[in-house]
């Protein structure tokens, strides 16, 4: 690869250790995936919630906070994803104080590197959202579809390690979607009926991700018959993202660099399939069951918009949650939750609002063992998709099915 | 000795065991970690131990948690010997290299329709074109030419 003087500096220690480690890593990176030089990048979003680093992670954070402020600080701006707790809930999520000990650890060690704890998987909607053609390092995976495709940005899956390696260099490989030849569609799907709710979203999110199931595939969708919303793109690539691992996708006509179809699929690229309602229907009654009763409602993954809030505080209003009712939102959208008096519409009804934290990301496991869990409902497919691997029976219901099972009414009834 | 060339390659030359299985990798998805196990009911290595295998599989997938999971997993020595893969993705890529794992990548055929469930192989990045050898094959293994 090759490196300016500023970088080759940096390779040689004079940056110091951290941005030393950091140039390495980019460079190891890199040269396993062909990039040629680095490019700079003007975000760096990390993901590392301590279920990830586990002590080691911990510890090897620590040594990278104890060295010179001058050498450990971060040269752009850099955020976080959520985090393993919501510290005001943890008791009652029967959390371990090791738990805990930890998350204050890791926070400690980010904090000294500079980087700002946003701890949010909806940056895009509520921090600073990309522009068109600008390079990033965002390390969710919903962080970076949604920008790369809603908004035209450019950055590939950045791991908590790279993203932090971005922080400190201002820089990442250029590879993957960061390039022009990797952006073009490599196969065209018809959507026959546009979905209407958010778990729909979800299901043709992940529909269209079993048919891609590559990193370097990028979906393109014709027929989509109107604008979605931010938050139906937000389900949609979140889903598309967890069960295909796309990095990005076009709509004909609605996305920005799918303006018009020629820009990003030749005329000769056929419509590999189409999915229809049926196939909608049909993907929701795989991963619903035979159940009819759960342990846990939970809406998270992504966390909710403010919209979002206010739709589930609305489906609340006059009812009482009798299961255990989990909405998880982000640190800047819960102020305003809380000002508008959306939070003490779904508390009251027996909900527990949780901030700046994801569900999966917050010893899944462990917490389904203290509390009992298995059984979950949520109007996320991301959710369901993951949590398998955690030992819940998951199921994908719509918002209004998820607060009636919440209350207590049979799923299907 | 049979050996299959991979396009990429990092860390160092190691010997063990493969696992094999024609299915993905992520260690947030399909693992069980504190385990050391497949854990997600629909792997296709469900219930089978990882930890000091040579994974041999298709593709990473997942999301990207796996670029801290292989760090904290070596650390506990709960970690596979090696992963070899017909196809990775950038987070695969990004956690062996904070690992220090190796891990190799792209070959000419089906790498897990090629290497038989439970062969001692070694994988080596170091050379100018890593390899993958297959040096011995249990004899209760049913290999189909």
């Amino acid at each position: 690869m090759r490196l300016d003087q500023e970088e080759r500096a940096w390779l040689a220690g004079t940056g110091g250790k951290a941005r030393q480690w950091a140039i390495e890593h980019q460079m190891r990176v890199g040269t396993y995936l062909g990039a040629t030089d680095l490019v700079p990048v003007s975000q760096a979003h990390i993901m590392a919630d301590t279920e990830s680093l586990g002590p080691a992670g911990v510890e090897w954070l620590e040594r990278l906070a104890a060295l010179p402020e001058a050498q450990r600080r971060v040269r752009i701006p850099t955020i976080t994803d959520p985090r393993g707790t919501d510290f005001a809930a943890a008791a009652r999520l029967k959390q371990q104080p090791w738990m805990l000990d930890l998350e204050r650890r890791a926070i400690a060690a980010f904090e000294s590197l500079g980087v700002l704890m946003t701890d949010t998987c909806i940056n895009y909607q509520t921090i600073m959202p990309a522009v068109r053609g600008e390079h990033m390092a965002f390390g969710d995976t919903g962080v970076v579809i949604y920008s790369n495709s809603v908004l035209g940005a450019r950055s590939n899956f950045e791991g908590g390690p790279s993203a932090l390696a971005a922080g400190l260099t201002g820089r990442t490989p250029r590879y993957g979607y960061h390039l022009d030849e990797h952006r073009h569609a490599t196969l065209l799907i018809e959507v026959a009926q546009t979905p209407r709710a958010l778990h729909e979203w979800g299901a043709l999110g992940a529909l269209v991700g079993r048919l891609a199931g590559d990193y370097w595939q990028v979906p393109a969708l014709l027929g989509i018959d109107r604008v979605p919303s931010s938050d139906e793109l937000k389900h949609f690539g979140a889903a598309l993202a967890s069960y295909g691992w796309v990095a990005l996708f076009h709509m004909i006509g609605i996305t920005p660099e799918a303006v018009r179809r020629e820009y990003v699929a030749p005329a000769t690229m056929s419509v590999r399939t189409t999915i229809g309602p049926a196939d909608l229907q049909a993907f929701q009654q795989s991963q619903t069951g035979e159940i009819d009763a759960v342990d846990v409602v939970v809406f998270a993954a992504p966390q909710l918009s403010l919209i979002e809030m206010r739709a589930v505080a609305a489906l609340l209003d006059g009812r009482r949650a009798t299961v255990p009712l989990l909405i998880v939102t982000s640190p800047q959208v819960k102020p305003d939750a809380d000002r508008l008096g959306l939070t003490a519409r779904i508390e009251s009804a027996g909900g527990l609002v949780l901030a700046g934290m994801c569900f999966y990301q917050s010893y899944a496991r462990e917490m389904a063992e203290a509390n009992g869990w298995s059984h979950l409902a949520t109007n996320s497919a991301k959710l369901v998709n993951i949590l398998g691997g955690y030992g819940y029976r998951p199921m994908l219901l719509s918002m209004e099915q998820c607060i009636d099972a919440a209350c207590g009414r049979r799923i299907g009834s | 000795m049979t050996h299959y060339q991979a396009k990429s390659g990092m860390g160092a030359r190691v010997r063990g065991n493969a696992l094999v299985a024609k299915d993905g990798f992520s260690a947030r998805y399909d693992l069980d970690r504190a385990r050391g196990v497949f854990s997600r009911p629909d792997h296709k290595l469900a219930g089978r131990s990882y930890v000091g295998r040579v994974l041999v599989l298709d593709a990473a997938k997942g999301g990207v948690a796996t670029a801290w999971m292989l760090h904290e997993m070596a650390a506990r020595a709960m970690a596979p010997a090696a992963l070899v893969l017909n196809r990775v993705n950038p987070i695969m890529v990004q956690g062996a290299a904070l690992a220090d794992f190796t891990m190799i990548s792209g070959f000419g055929q089906d790498i897990t329709a090629a290497v038989p469930e439970g062969a001692l192989v070694e994988v080596d990045p170091t050379g100018d074109t890593p390899v993958l050898r297959v040096l011995s094959i249990p004899a209760v293994t049913d290999v189909t030419e």
